[in-house]
């Protein structure tokens, strides 16, 4: 009895930590971005752009980690847009993350159409090349890698000068372009590993829309855990678990016919960021500058 | 001269678009101009491609015109997907509720109504229920933002996810018939039904589903038009949005203007629901929109959140919309995903406009400081 106990909780545990991996992932892009002084609600589209070309790399070469090196490569990629549209062209950052979401719902539907006539997925990748590990040891050895360059490196410093105050950064001699870059780019590498995770850890293809909103509680997440390494990665324990929870609880019956309605757990995320971002669980404040383009004065 | 401005770069992003587009189609190896072709042709033939592009531009102008009241008062509403969820959900229980719905579950007639109207009460209720229930949930971000100072575009962000969950949620435990294996409402009452345009439209076949909610859109754009600029409600929503800090100092309660345009922008995305329910599938469909809440963030950009242009960048993206099926059916290699990046694209480019014009924040868009 103690045994069966024992591995349930062991399994839930995995489970949790495999659902907070892409996660935690996508969030600590996202955290580079804005920390920076970038809105990076493009993280979904980031997340597939990874997850898709992982996949197909995965299926051409037989190497998962060439796949994941793609993967990474794909959201630097996709985020260079994001980062060129919001740093030189100075649109809206949101609206631009959300052409940028908009873009790789198409892209990798239109490309797989063509290269494996199936409009939305890619072939079934064979189990010994997947990657179920490799993705959540990098994921959780990035939090306190990502603390320490935050906070005890000039580039972190830097980094969190353009995104609360780049006048100042610039009269400083930082430059703010730069650093914003930086952290744009960094948040398409990093959502790009969350979103080979998908593909080619935690299933073995590419299917349309698999990150299914993962990019949005990742942002939830990063506003959840105010904008800290640390604090972002116990929310997205939190949602991991969260989501585990909906999983194994799917089709369970309770009193006869009952089930149990999981729509309601998946939606603690969500309601969680609406009730931080109101104030009423201690305040979450933003970077200063993040969403307001910088304007060199003349 | 003025008119030129306007149109210029609107038409640079849809042209920018069509050529990006076409690479792409290159690149798959096929032949872009036949492709275009085959778009255009199919999307602009009598009926059935007029009949389908005005039927699929029909949610855009109203998720346009959503988007743009929002962005006049310099709020960027991504919550209008959440918003016609709700609406529909709310206009099919209504049209149920009170339309005498009974359905024949395995040989016993389950009554889902508690009463059965005639059509001239039933239908301006049910109406009144998509249109209502948008405004609530679009004024709930509103709120949140003038109470709390809370964003509005991540709060309608989760807003979004929330309002998916819980009609799906209802559709499937409460309202859908048993071993009905499509996630579904049961029908709505047949007095809530409106008509289609078929059955006013020589020539029109009735099985074409634009229906009288396209004639109701553009009664909106016509309202929208004199509610933004002749009325001291929309004078105050456009003066919040052209410069909050000014237009506190003229007197105007800015949260009050937030909280209404909010509510405006989700009551016009609310009237999704009625096309969706009362003139097309005439039931609540789990999953029936087809972003139509997003796109409307590219309808209202390119239409340069004016009620006109809002119409005709949605008769835009519907013309893409239908004849991307056909591109899809009839080419062997370009699916229909093409229209998303055509989109994404347009979107982009006119997100962008503002450095080349040197007029940022001009909507107010840039102005927004805070997240």
């Amino acid at each position: 009895m103690d045994n069966t106990i024992a591995a349930t909780i062991v399994f839930f545990l995995a489970s949790t930590i495999r659902q907070a991996t892409p996660l935690l992932l996508a969030a600590t892009g996202g955290l580079y971005s804005e920390r920076a002084g970038v809105i990076n609600i493009a993280l979904e589209g980031l997340m597939l752009a990874g997850a898709f070309t992982a996949a197909a790399v995965t299926h051409y070469t037989g190497n998962p980690y060439v796949g994941l090196l793609a993967g990474v490569l794909a959201g630097v990629g996709v985020a260079l847009i994001h980062a060129v549209a919001c740093i030189e062209f100075k649109a809206d950052q949101v609206v631009s993350g959300t052409a940028i979401n908009i873009l790789m719902i198409g892209v990798p539907a239109v490309v797989s159409g063509a290269a494996f006539l199936s409009s939305g997925s890619t072939p079934q990748i064979p189990k010994e090349n997947l990657i179920p590990w490799t993705p959540v040891v990098i994921a959780f050895l990035l939090v306190p890698v990502t603390w320490y360059v935050l906070y005890k490196t000039p580039f972190g410093l830097r980094l969190r000068a353009v995104g609360e105050h780049p006048e100042a950064a610039d009269a400083a001699g930082v430059r703010v372009k730069a650093m914003r870059y930086a952290g744009v780019l960094l948040s398409g590498a990093l959502a790009g590993i969350g979103g080979a995770y998908l593909s080619t850890g935690q299933s073995s293809l590419f299917t349309r829309n698999m990150t299914s909103g993962r990019g949005f509680i990742a942002l939830a997440a990063l506003i959840f855990g105010k904008w800290r390494p640390v604090q972002t990665m116990l929310a997205c324990i939190l949602f991991g678990f969260t989501e585990a929870l909906a999983t194994q609880l799917q089709g369970v019956k309770i009193s006869g016919d009952e089930e149990i309605p999981v729509q309601f757990i998946h939606l603690i995320p969500y309601v969680l960021t609406i009730v931080v971002l109101a104030g009423f669980v201690g305040h979450s404040r933003a970077p200063r500058a993040l969403g307001i383009p910088y304007q060199k004065e003349r | 001269m003025r008119l030129f401005r306007e149109l210029i770069f609107p038409l640079i992003a849809v042209a920018a678009a069509f050529v990006i587009g076409g690479l792409v189609v290159l690149l798959i190896g096929e032949d872009p101009i036949q492709t275009y072709r085959l778009l255009i042709g199919s999307a602009l033939s009598w009926p059935d491609g007029i009949g389908y592009t005005l039927f699929y531009a029909t949610p855009l102008i109203f998720t346009g015109l959503a988007v743009a009241v929002a962005f006049r008062c310099g709020l960027l509403n991504i919550g209008a997907e959440g918003q016609l969820y709700v609406a529909a959900f709310a206009c099919a229980w209504v049209a149920i509720k009170l339309g005498g719905t009974q359905v024949d579950v395995f040989g016993t007639n389950v009554d889902y109504s508690w009463a059965s109207l005639p059509a001239v009460v039933l239908v301006p209720l049910a109406v009144l229920a998509a249109v209502g229930a948008g405004a609530l949930w679009g004024a709930i971000p509103g709120f949140l933002k003038a109470r709390f100072g809370s964003h509005e575009v991540i709060n309608t962000i989760m807003l979004n996810f929330i309002a998916v969950a819980l009609v799906s949620y209802f559709t499937q435990y409460h309202f859908k018939v048993q071993g009905d294996p499509i996630l579904q409402t049961v029908p709505i009452g047949e007095a809530a039904h409106i008509p289609r345009l078929g059955q006013l439209v020589p020539g029109l076949p009735e099985r074409i589903p634009l229906n009288v909610a396209f004639l109701l859109a553009i009664l909106a754009c016509a309202l929208v038009y004199v509610f933004l600029w002749r009325t001291r409600w929309g004078y105050e929503i456009r003066a919040t949005g052209a410069n909050p800090t000014a237009a506190e100092y003229g007197g105007i309660s800015t949260r009050k203007q937030i909280v209404l345009a909010m509510a405006v922008s989700g009551g016009l995305a609310g009237m999704v629901g009625i096309n969706e329910v009362l003139g097309y599938r005439y039931r609540f469909y789990d999953n029936f929109s087809d972003n139509y809440g997003y796109t409307g963030i590219a309808v209202a950009l390119l239409g340069r959140n004016h009620p006109v242009g809002v119409i005709f960048s949605a008769l835009l993206f519907g013309m893409l919309q239908r004849g991307s099926i056909h591109v899809d059916a009839f080419t062997e290699n370009v699916s229909k995903d093409l229209v998303q990046i055509l989109q994404a694209i347009v979107i982009l480019f006119v997100a962008c406009e503002a450095f080349f014009r040197g007029t940022f924040g001009r909507f107010g868009l840039l102005r927004r400081s805070k997240i």
